[in-house]
């Protein structure tokens, strides 16, 4: 098989980028997208030109590196994967393919496909934990979890941060990737202790770290390679309503065990 | 001169590490505020130490070549935790996890190693449940187990088939608060290059600014390197493409002994290799084996689809060889059982380099449903990959390097031979001899971060005279000169051939001579072809672009350069070991009926390499001794 492929290249966060077009020969359906990139960087860096340069590790659908937008969708025409585990099975011969980087302000571009996702670091490091030092843990049976309870914990949970709804959303929305994390913890008895202050920090840091908000268009759900649910950003707009009731007015600080009657 | 001195407490194997605990030195909560520790790598290992250490309040600098800790490649750990909890009253216990691990490592590794690993085992599980990962659980409310490879009890704790991804997402989390406590300060891309040492300890790193191609010193008062392990090396394996041998094997050339490299482990299901473009293989979990059945055909060169194959002409040859572990026999006796009927022309697919893993059995009794729901994932994860529907005919498996036993050697405390400079996880040696059980590395890179290391790292830190240095020394400018130069080598040679050319290279003779069997004239024949591709690397590599700018090229190039000498210390190693044990299979050394032999006489000792410019590395001897089990041939029959 063979494809022409106009990729985004761009040598820096401060540099004009552009389309260039590429021809990948001897492609065999049973390639990933990824090796067939492989193999037009090969004939790139044989030539002594600078590879394209796109994210990638595990390339088994978990570690969220590979970040593409193929033919304007990211991660590409299927769903519920990644970059990484699209095949060129999935293309007709000869088709032409656009790839693109994640587009949002708050991932800025660091050189041709990749980019900056610290901001959803930062997000994390604003509350998606459970401030719990390591030792002196009680015994893992000693909270019962049902196992529906344990299961949607663990659907939400199953975020691999890859940022791909922030791609889709014309918002530039972190929604989903912040309702996964709210949702998983505000679902487990571990989580509960802080979570008024937890809802609140992650989305305060959302914003300032220039996501949009939300526009209730579901493009995330259509893109994510885990299948996360958006009933999950209802679960993170009932937590953050719950939050604003349960201290209105006050500063997001944990509250007593007895507050969670409310 | 280099001393192995494994600083093994003496007396009951019980009461060691609690013992070593009140022995220990403390420091001062003033003075830990005013120590920094470098921690490399943010997977279980690193993420785990990091955040503890944080919390005990010594200040942290944490390194990730990748954009984010969350990323490390412990995330794609697919099957489970293992832990002594025996919340299934099956008969297990923090003896028998002991005895399981040490017998599983084919006697293989230091007792009170593992004993210590078995007793933080079920720690670990409260500590992760505390840290709000979403276990697995009963209708009841109680955690759920399931069964692994090599051993009899139900004792693997799960998340789905992610379980890496939830225990490391957890460890992540914890370090994410301590960076917004500001007791770590999280540098992602950025790669260790080189290790400094000043008065003969390790003081600080060298490291490479991914994004701007600054290359920067960085010193602290010790070092922890969790960089994983080396499975690259073959060039096709399970890891991910990032992970490399680099900052151990730097750490090595700086005087850290290297310890048994040839313990490679080769995971029996994976997906068959495919087209030579192929850059990666991909695991199969080993839960699958709980359920299903690897067969071929009785008959060489059967070409019938699987459903037309009668139970008559199938060979069950886990069941025929092991019937008391059957298709849950360890990992390196799977492998070569399917190596060895693959050999005897009776593989499937193309190139007969593949067998049936068979679910027809498991859904005929237990429905399609329970099927998917235990292994959904999985399946479609190959349906992706083959284009194969395995709900309807049989998965086809093929073994992978996966996992390497073998790391830098440290002693009962996880320090390396060089001072200050300690390694956790599957960077070091210690804990799984010469073949690893299933979920047991992520009870291993938890044990050690969580609950070992930032115990034994304080009696150092209170007990070594460490004089302020900085990155003036002379010693942090000649390893800073030692980077430069390398990149600029790398750069300058402007050859014809690709670095993934090289890695493929390297990687397929190690595969054929080093990989799941070795003989004595394969391992000579490899080692006077390592050094001369190695020239011809040199000679020949073409890098584009710069230095001083983003460039994964670069990053590549030097990671392969590294695999090109790492190659001949595993040849060396696995030529010294005139015995097959564990993962390590000597063709000369084996039975009549194909099973390992073992040589308790000469081989009960960890081979610990030094290195020496210019020259062979030199063996050094740590002898293994055995006061509370008794080594037997390893049987699973």
């Amino acid at each position: 098989m063979k494809f022409t492929l106009n990729i985004w290249r761009q040598k820096g966060s401060d540099e004009r980028g552009r389309f260039v077009t590429y021809e990948a020969h001897d492609v065999s359906s049973g390639m990933s997208f990824l090796e067939m990139l492989d193999g037009v960087n090969q004939r790139l860096i044989v030539k002594g030109e600078e590879p394209v340069a796109f994210e990638q590790d595990c390339r088994e659908g978990i570690c969220g590196s590979c970040s593409l937008v193929i033919n304007g969708i990211p991660h590409g025409p299927d769903r519920g994967i990644t970059t990484c585990q699209l095949y060129m099975r999935r293309f007709p011969d000869g088709a032409v393919i656009t790839i693109e980087p994640w587009r949002a302000r708050a991932f800025p571009i660091i050189k041709d496909l990749v980019v900056d996702r610290r901001a959803l670091d930062r997000i994390m490091q604003a509350g998606g934990y459970v401030s719990v030092p390591t030792g002196g843990a009680v015994d893992g049976n000693v909270l019962l979890i049902s196992k529906d309870q344990a299961e949607t914990a663990m659907d939400a949970a199953s975020c691999i941060g890859c940022g791909a709804c922030v791609a889709a959303c014309k918002n530039a929305s972190a929604m989903l990737f912040v309702a996964a994390k709210v949702s998983h913890l505000a679902l487990l008895p571990q989580g509960k202790p802080e979570r008024t202050s937890r809802v609140k920090a992650m989305l305060e840091a959302m914003d300032r770290e220039g996501f949009g908000s939300c526009g209730n268009q579901n493009e995330c759900e259509a893109v994510c390679p885990k299948r996360i649910s958006v009933c999950f950003i209802a679960t993170l707009n009932r937590e953050y309503l719950r939050a604003g009731v349960v201290e209105p007015g006050l500063p997001a600080e944990p509250e007593s065990p007895h507050a969670e009657s409310v | 001169m280099m001393k192995l001195d494994p600083k093994i407490p003496p007396g009951p194997l019980e009461t060691k590490w609690d013992r070593r605990r009140f022995s220990e030195k403390l420091v001062s909560p003033t003075n830990k505020r005013r120590i920094t520790v470098i921690v490399v790598g943010t997977g279980l290992a690193g993420a785990s130490a990091a955040s503890t250490l944080g919390q005990l309040g010594y200040q942290v600098e944490c390194f990730c070549f990748q954009d984010s800790p969350r990323r490390a490649h412990s995330i794609a750990a697919q099957g489970g935790i293992n832990a002594a909890k025996n919340y299934q009253d099956d008969g297990d216990s923090v003896g028998r996890l002991f005895y399981d691990t040490i017998k599983g490592g084919d006697f293989r590794s230091r007792e009170a190693n593992v004993y210590r690993l078995a007793q933080v085992s079920t720690q670990i599980i409260d500590q992760c449940v505390a840290l709000g990962i979403p276990f697995a659980r009963e209708y009841g409310g109680q955690l759920a187990n399931r069964s692994f490879g090599g051993v009899q009890v139900s004792r693997t704790f799960y998340c789905r088939g992610q379980t890496g991804q939830q225990l490391l997402l957890g460890a992540y989390s914890a370090l994410c608060w301590q960076i917004e406590r500001g007791q770590v300060t999280m540098r992602p891309r950025t790669e260790m290059l080189d290790l400094v040492m000043i008065d003969g300890l390790a003081r600080g790193i060298v490291a490479r600014d991914l994004v701007t191609g600054r290359v920067s010193i960085h010193t602290a008062h010790a070092v922890v390197l969790a960089t994983g392990g080396y499975s690259n090396v073959y060039y096709l394996s399970t890891n991910a493409s990032g992970s490399n041998v680099t900052a151990t094997y730097r750490a090595w050339k700086q005087g850290a002994a290297f310890a048994n490299p040839c313990f490679t482990q080769i995971h029996p299901t994976a997906i068959p290799p495919g087209d030579a473009h192929q850059a990666k293989l991909t695991l199969m979990s080993e839960s699958l084996r709980n359920d299903g059945r690897l067969w071929v055909p009785t008959m060489p060169a059967d070409h019938r689809c699987p459903g037309d194959i009668p139970a008559g002409e199938r060979d069950y040859f886990l069941e025929r060889r092991y019937p008391r572990f059957g298709n849950l026999a360890p990992r390196d006796l799977a492998s070569r059982a399917v190596k060895a009927v693959c050999d005897e022309g009776r593989g499937v697919g193309p190139g007969g380099q593949g067998v049936y893993l068979d679910f027809a059995d498991v859904i005929g009794q237990q429905g399609l449903d329970v099927v998917r729901e235990r292994y959904g994932n999985l399946f479609d994860m190959y349906q992706r990959i083959t284009g194969e529907d395995a709900y309807h005919a049989p998965m086809r498996i093929y073994p992978a390097p996966h996992y390497t036993m073998g790391g830098l050697w440290v002693d009962y405390n996880l320090m390396s031979t060089i001072p200050g400079l300690f390694v956790i996880g599957e960077a070091n040696f210690a804990d799984h001899g010469a073949n690893r059980l299933g979920a047991s590395s992520l009870m291993q890179g938890l044990a050690d971060g969580y609950f070992i290391l930032p115990y034994t790292i304080g009696h150092y830190l209170a007990t070594a005279k460490l004089t302020p240095v900085g990155e003036d020394h002379q010693e942090s400018r000649a390893a800073l000169q030692r980077v430069t130069s390398r990149v600029s080598r790398l750069l300058n040679a402007k050859g014809c051939r690709t670095a993934a050319s090289f890695h493929r290279e390297v990687g397929q003779l190690l595969w054929n001579h080093c990989g799941m069997s070795r003989n004595q004239e394969g391992l000579k024949s490899a080692l006077t072809s390592i050094p001369a591709l190695r020239e011809e690397f040199w000679r020949d590599i073409m890098v584009p672009g710069s230095g001083e700018a983003f460039n994964q090229e670069l990053e590549y190039a030097g990671r392969v350069a590294d695999y090109l000498e790492f190659a001949e210390l595993l040849c060396h190693d696995a030529l010294h070991r005139e015995e097959s044990c564990g993962a390590h299979f000597r063709e000369e050394y084996q039975t009549d009926d194909g099973e390992p032999q073992r040589d308790d006489s000469r081989f009960a000792h960890v081979a610990a390499w030094e290195y020496r410019e210019g020259t062979s590395p030199v063996l050094h001897k740590e002898s293994l001794a055995f006061e509370f089990v008794q080594p037997t041939t390893r049987s699973y029959q």
